[in-house]
């Protein structure tokens, strides 16, 4: 364009930059934060660069435990984070892409009503209903368990709206050719549609392993046990206490291994992220 | 747009949706529904007797005044972090969109706050603000500025602003980026050549085709705040000091399980139901005319 392009360049990479330093600072801090020991952190006067406690502080939260208030050691909460994120992904494709393609290729009585009691989940999430789901949850004996962790917070329409919109760009002459093939409706799901849908289930995976690797509310009510609690509502167990008494060394190398895996999965698979995410907000 | 080839099963499809439908039927509409019954009853304590009292679990509501302090709360709350995180998003994203070199290593070192959970967002930042350990709290406090979000209203308000808008801004910016590279060049050269400079260019060519994307994430962000801001809330300030980061969703948490009131938590959930379904509404109104174009 007309304008003179360093200084246009040179604008813009100032403001990124700045921007950039603003968003990592916070987590700067924190790591820095969980390589002292508890006095110099507490004292208010932490140094910007990082101390010697790193190792020890780090294997004391996940082998040993932290606070009185948390006797669990994260590496327990970080498995039950795993355990429920990957539940989360895995069971929401694993009825959505079934859901849709019962919808887009079939026809049969009530498929528009199954369709729209299925879309209707979209308009609230668990938040509106908690206590409701939390006694359905408590009446099914499924507190303090994963199945109560993960499987209400799969039922909603996201996944199942983005398959059936992938589906309907698979071309029909596929199915034709496999029906000359002989090939019945699963034969053509495993053989045909499953491999073309490949993108569209990873895609799908990083964002729901991201949403359910950081629910907050949901497992804050269901788990009464320490040791079936998830790493995000672990690092607020370490900080519910007096200030004084609260380990925040412990309690930073908790939040900074409770970001590494999402913000891991999001760095690494970005592209994917954002095809999941512009996708299922549509 | 139907499949006009499909397969004829009778029991196939049922069994394909049931996994589905089994849950979201236990798991979405059996609580929905009990959330809306239970607004209409009044239960002891202990939950052991309950008898229907109409519309006094609303009356007793809207009669609160701490109610009315939650809403303005949340309006002023889901306001600030709206249209703070839709700005800076914005004027990050026209920036990465100027072609620089090693733009897409910007895009990364922008999204990735996306993924970190609300709660360990709000936590970091609170200890950075926080009044005798904070790295910032300090420099605030050597100028003479009495900075304390743990007594101070305004000032967690501050914190939880910002903790929320640092998470929410990698959203924001994913959406408006993809917006702008919508945009055709041409369109802006052609306003280079009529002699519009970058400014001009940005105000009458590329903000109004911007409009959509921006009115959708308005939408997207109100229903954000409301709800996946909680765990910033709770892990920073537990609604308080004195209730000044009380927030809608937040008081229905506190009214059910710390009150106990579980009449007056459900007549909160079905409020806030209705305030969604109503911005769905909206949202799909827009969504459907988009498709149409």
């Amino acid at each position: 364009m007309v304008e003179h392009r360093p200084l246009r360049d040179f604008i813009a990479y100032a403001v990124l930059s700045f921007g950039i330093v603003i968003f990592a600072f916070p987590v700067y801090v924190a790591f820095i934060a969980s390589t002292y020991d508890a006095a110099t952190v507490v004292s208010g006067n932490l140094p910007l660069t990082p101390g010697r406690n790193l190792l020890e502080n780090y294997y004391r939260a996940v082998f040993v435990g932290g606070s009185r208030f948390m006797n669990q050691p994260v590496g327990v909460l970080l498995l039950n984070s795993f355990i429920s994120a990957i539940g989360i992904a895995v069971g929401k494709i694993f009825i959505s892409i079934l859901s849709a393609f019962a919808i887009v290729y079939f026809r049969f009585p009530f498929r528009k009503t199954a369709f729209w009691i299925i879309f209707v989940t979209l308009m609230l999430p668990v938040e509106v209903r908690i206590y409701p789901t939390y006694k359905i949850v408590a009446d099914l004996h499924m507190l303090d368990t994963y199945a109560g962790l993960i499987l209400p917070l799969i039922a909603s329409a996201t996944g199942t709206l983005l398959f059936r919109q992938f589906f309907m760009t698979v071309p029909d002459e596929l199915l034709e050719a496999s029906r000359i093939d002989g090939a019945g409706p699963l034969r053509f799901f495993w053989d045909t549609l499953l491999p073309l849908s490949m993108t569209t289930v990873a895609a799908l995976f990083v964002i729901q392993f991201i949403y359910g690797w950081n629910q907050y509310l949901w497992p804050l009510l269901i788990t009464t046990k320490d040791s079936m609690q998830t790493i995000v509502i672990g690092i607020k167990k370490m900080l519910s206490t007096t200030d004084e008494l609260a380990e925040w060394q412990l309690a930073m190398a908790t939040a900074v291994l409770a970001m590494l895996p999402p913000v891991a999965v999001v760095v690494f698979m970005q592209r994917l992220f954002v095809k999941g995410l512009v996708e299922t907000e549509k | 747009m139907e499949k006009s080839v499909v397969f004829n099963g009778k029991l196939l499809p049922y069994l394909l949706l049931a996994p589905q439908l089994a849950i979201t039927l236990i798991f979405f509409y059996w609580p929905a529904s009990q959330a809306i019954r239970q607004s209409f009853l009044q239960e002891d304590a202990f939950g052991l007797n309950s008898e229907f009292v109409g519309l006094e679990n609303y009356q007793a509501l809207f009669a609160q005044p701490e109610y009315y302090t939650a809403i303005g709360t949340t309006v002023v709350f889901s306001s600030l972090v709206t249209v703070l995180s839709l700005g800076v998003a914005l004027l990050f994203a026209t920036q990465a969109d100027k072609n620089l070199k090693g733009g897409s290593i910007y895009k990364t070192l922008m999204v990735w706050p996306y993924a970190v959970a609300p709660a360990v967002a709000g936590v970091l930042w609170f200890f950075i603000f926080h009044p005798t350990l904070g790295t910032l709290a300090r420099p605030l406090r050597l100028m003479g500025f009495d900075w304390n979000p743990m007594l101070n209203g305004t000032h967690a308000m501050i914190l939880v602003v910002m903790a929320a808008v640092w998470k929410q801004v990698a959203y924001n910016f994913l959406f408006f980026l993809a917006g702008l590279q919508a945009i055709p060049r041409s369109v802006i050269e052609a306003g280079a050549i009529d002699g519009a400079g970058p400014l001009r260019r940005f105000w009458t060519i590329i903000f109004p085709l911007l409009s959509p994307t921006t009115f959708f994430l308005l939408v997207v962000n109100i229903v954000y705040v409301f709800f996946e801001t909680f765990g910033i809330i709770d892990a920073v300030t537990s609604g308080g000091p004195a209730g000044s980061t009380t927030t809608m969703v937040y008081k229905v948490f506190a009214d059910g399980r710390l009150g106990g009131d579980l009449g007056g938590s459900a007549a909160q959930s079905v409020v806030l139901m209705v305030i969604v379904i109503a911005l769905t509404a909206i949202q799909f109104r827009y969504v459907e005319r988009k498709v149409q174009y």
